[in-house]
């Protein structure tokens, strides 16, 4: 049948242009004798850094999400939609926000500095952990909360006449089941993480292997080193990646989380206290953004418009290009597939991908093509984990009444199955739109001077401490990325027929 | 005639053997309990449900290794049988081609049959804005536009109240005058309604159609356990 044929077809795609770089990599890249002392300090540093930024991410967590799941108040499921923000939001956007309430000139040191507290600096590996809780701890509490509401209300009740102890009876047994996933995924994110190591890391102490893959491409131009540190890279997130897996329970994209438990139990003010702290850690950094980025839209250069417009193109072909390549492979053996794309970061790939290109064009010259293929294999999982269930149920509910007509091929997905899709379809290209538009990865390692997307513009205008016009670029880019997103989801949404 | 040759049809681990002969032309009611193999009867005739062995014979032609959309059915499933995103005009439409935006004599045939049905001036609403009998009304339509020799009734008006579900009962088969109509049912008096004959399944077996008055004063041994609860 047709349907298989491209299936296959878009499966060994999937599967070429990830294996493809890989070998390249371990061809090139050959023992680890090759890791000098600042390597060996380098993968330290990353697995130290994950493990304190998982665990600190879901500590906090824990009660965020206790006080979230027993209260009901105005703006609860705003705030709980807004946790879902970071994922979406561009990482050197955010990076610029917690500079400004917690870099040196930010907020917290203007006001704790008079009170003779001593100055904070975001610098170095502390920042880098600040960083990764302020994109994971939303994360861990939505799945942590899940599991709170996955306790049936009934169970609360019957403990409460019970006069139980709701914890070690009921919160205990959840959380056992529920942390550890949420702290393995966390860790293996925090593991590939590379614009918060890029921007607020750097030097012995705070070197990530994916920065020193960087660092080796861009001062030591040593291909073989950065080969040999991404066999490293793809070898821990591998298996960090795998332990994952097995460990995680509950669907990240958290669906249903609008209901509030009643319950008898708790100190109102805690709770109040507790995500109070959590809402201002996530929202600060944000308006500070918009405070800033308002007057800084006067003062951005030229450069920036050219850089917008790539942007942009990329994350429009990016969404294109995924939900062409998703749709053939919306199978459990698909599934499967590009899963092999999320186990190798996206500086792997890159690496792979500029030691394959190199003898046969200039690497700069395909920066953004390269960009755009290591964006569509990242965004690849989350889009088919998105999809499968809609093409799933509407295989099951019209699959046979297709059938009978004798719907077909492109007449059978015409009219049967994207329509049904819409909603999905627009939740899974404005994912992917905005991962694409806001990605600062890949194309640090490809890209020539003056030819950079918008996160990339915006990243050397921090570096050349041009303040004013990086809070503008970062508006710009926070509200391509939101927009994107916005225009996608909405347009599946709009005269949707459920 | 419908022929099932020593049929076997394959569900999973489920097998249903049939071997007896429909009567073109007639109503036929398939009876028995939940779980019998009803369903699997009717969705094998269609083509769905995988057949194993034996032969499927309709008037002299074997027809089991048709696709669903090359043998001479059209089905009334027990629901999803409209597209909530397409309009009614546009629902019916697919038993003639598959386009989003008929042809004009397909519009003339599509309202014409929707006239018949009772739905005059509804279709341009879309499946939301009908009630549960109105949906049915659309779906009747395009299984009997479909012109096809033989009509698959899978309680597709189960979902409606009694008096409902007899009047769309009385209109599929006033409208079907010339065609053979094979449906599924677990109320008896569906049966004893619009029925020539009926079909009982039971414990992965079907007996052939015996005329319904008859199948209800005398039912066949096997079918009786089921009746005994049925009627209390």
């Amino acid at each position: 049948m047709a349907r298989s044929a491209l299936s296959i077809i878009a499966a060994l795609v999937v599967a070429g242009a990830v294996i493809v770089p890989v070998a390249a990599v371990l061809w090139r890249g050959g023992g680890v004798a090759a890791l000098s002392a600042a390597d060996w300090a380098a993968l330290r540093f990353t697995v130290w850094q994950a493990f304190w930024s998982a665990a600190i991410s879901v500590v906090l967590a824990v009660p965020v999400a206790r006080a979230l799941a027993r209260r009901a108040f105005v703006g609860r499921s705003a705030l709980i939609s807004i946790m879902g923000a970071p994922f979406i939001l561009p990482v050197i956007v955010a990076i610029l926000g917690l500079l400004a309430v917690f870099g040196g000139n930010g907020l917290v040191n203007l006001i704790l500095g008079p009170l003779g507290v001593p100055r904070l600096d975001i610098y170095g590996a502390h920042g880098v952990i600040l960083a990764h809780v302020f994109f994971n701890l939303p994360l861990a509490v939505r799945l942590i909360l899940q599991g709170w509401l996955g306790i049936p209300s009934e169970r609360f009740q019957v403990a409460a006449s019970l006069g139980a102890r709701l914890f070690w009876l009921l919160e205990w047994p959840m959380l056992k089941r529920i942390v550890p996933g949420a702290f393995a995924v966390i860790f293996v994110i925090c593991l590939g993480s590379f614009a918060v190591a890029l921007t607020l890391g750097g030097g012995p102490r705070a070197t990530t292997v994916e920065l020193a893959i960087y660092q080796a491409f861009k001062f030591d131009f040593d291909l073989s080193k950065a080969a040999s540190l991404a066999v490293v890279q793809m070898v821990l997130g591998g298996v960090a990646g795998l332990i994952a897996l097995g460990l995680a329970r509950g669907d990240m994209m958290g669906a249903g989380l609008d209901r509030v438990v009643q319950r008898w139990d708790g100190s109102r003010l805690f709770d109040a206290l507790w995500i109070g702290a959590a809402a201002a850690f996530l929202l600060l950094p944000l308006a500070a953004i918009l405070v800033a980025g308002l007057p800084g839209l006067l003062d951005l250069p030229s450069s920036i418009w050219p850089a917008t417009v790539r942007s942009v193109c990329v994350a429009l072909a990016a969404v294109v290009l995924t939900i062409a390549i998703a749709l053939p492979l919306a199978t459990k053996a698909g599934e499967a597939a590009s899963l092999l794309g999320i186990s190798v970061s996206g500086l792997v790939l890159g690496t792979g991908l500029f030691l394959v290109l190199q003898p046969i064009v200039r690497p700069s010259d395909v920066a953004l093509p390269v960009t755009l293929l290591v964006n569509v294999l990242m965004s690849l999982p989350f889009v088919l984990r998105i999809l499968r269930p809609g093409i799933e149920g509407a295989r099951a509910d019209f699959g046979r009444l297709g059938q009978s007509l004798g719907l077909r091929g492109w007449a059978l997905w015409r009219i049967v199955y994207l329509p049904r899709l819409r909603r999905p379809l627009g939740f899974a290209a404005g994912l992917t739109g905005a991962l694409a538009m806001g990605d600062l990865g890949v194309i640090t390692l490809f890209s020539r001077p003056g030819e950079g997307t918008l996160p990339l513009v915006m990243y050397q205008l921090m570096g050349a401490y041009q303040m004013e016009a990086a809070y503008g670029a970062a508006l710009l880019l926070v509200a391509l990325s939101l927009g994107l997103f916005w225009l996608f989801d909405k347009g599946g949404r709009v005269h949707a027929d459920v | 005639m419908l022929t099932f040759e020593k049929a076997v049809f394959s569900q999973g681990s489920f097998a249903l053997a049939v071997d007896l002969s429909v009567a073109a032309g007639k109503v036929t009611a398939v009876i028995g309990p939940s779980g019998a193999g009803k369903s699997t009867l009717l969705h094998g005739v269609a083509g769905f449900v995988p057949q194993s062995a034996g032969r499927l014979v309709w008037q002299g032609t074997a027809i089991e290794g048709f696709a669903p959309d090359k043998r001479p059915v059209s089905m009334l499933f027990q629901d999803n049988n409209l597209f909530p995103h397409l309009t009614v005009l546009q629902n019916v439409a697919l038993a003639l081609s598959p386009k989003l935006r008929p042809a004009a004599d397909v519009v003339e045939r599509v309202e014409d049959m929707l006239g018949q049905v009772g739905l005059s001036g509804l279709s341009g609403r879309k499946p939301s804005g009908l009630s549960g009998g109105q949906q049915s009304r659309v779906a009747l339509a395009r299984a009997l536009l479909m012109d096809r020799a033989v009509m698959l009734m899978d309680e597709p008006f189960s979902a409606l109240g009694p008096a409902l579900k007899d009047e769309m009962l009385d209109l599929s088969v006033s409208l079907a005058t010339d065609r053979t109509v094979i449906m599924v049912t677990h109320d008896p008096s569906d049966a004893v309604r619009i029925a020539d004959e009926v079909i009982g399944v039971a414990g992965g077996r079907a007996w052939p159609p015996v005329e319904t008055a008859t199948f209800m004063s005398s039912p066949p041994e096997g079918m009786r356990d089921y009746f005994r609860q049925s009627e209390v």
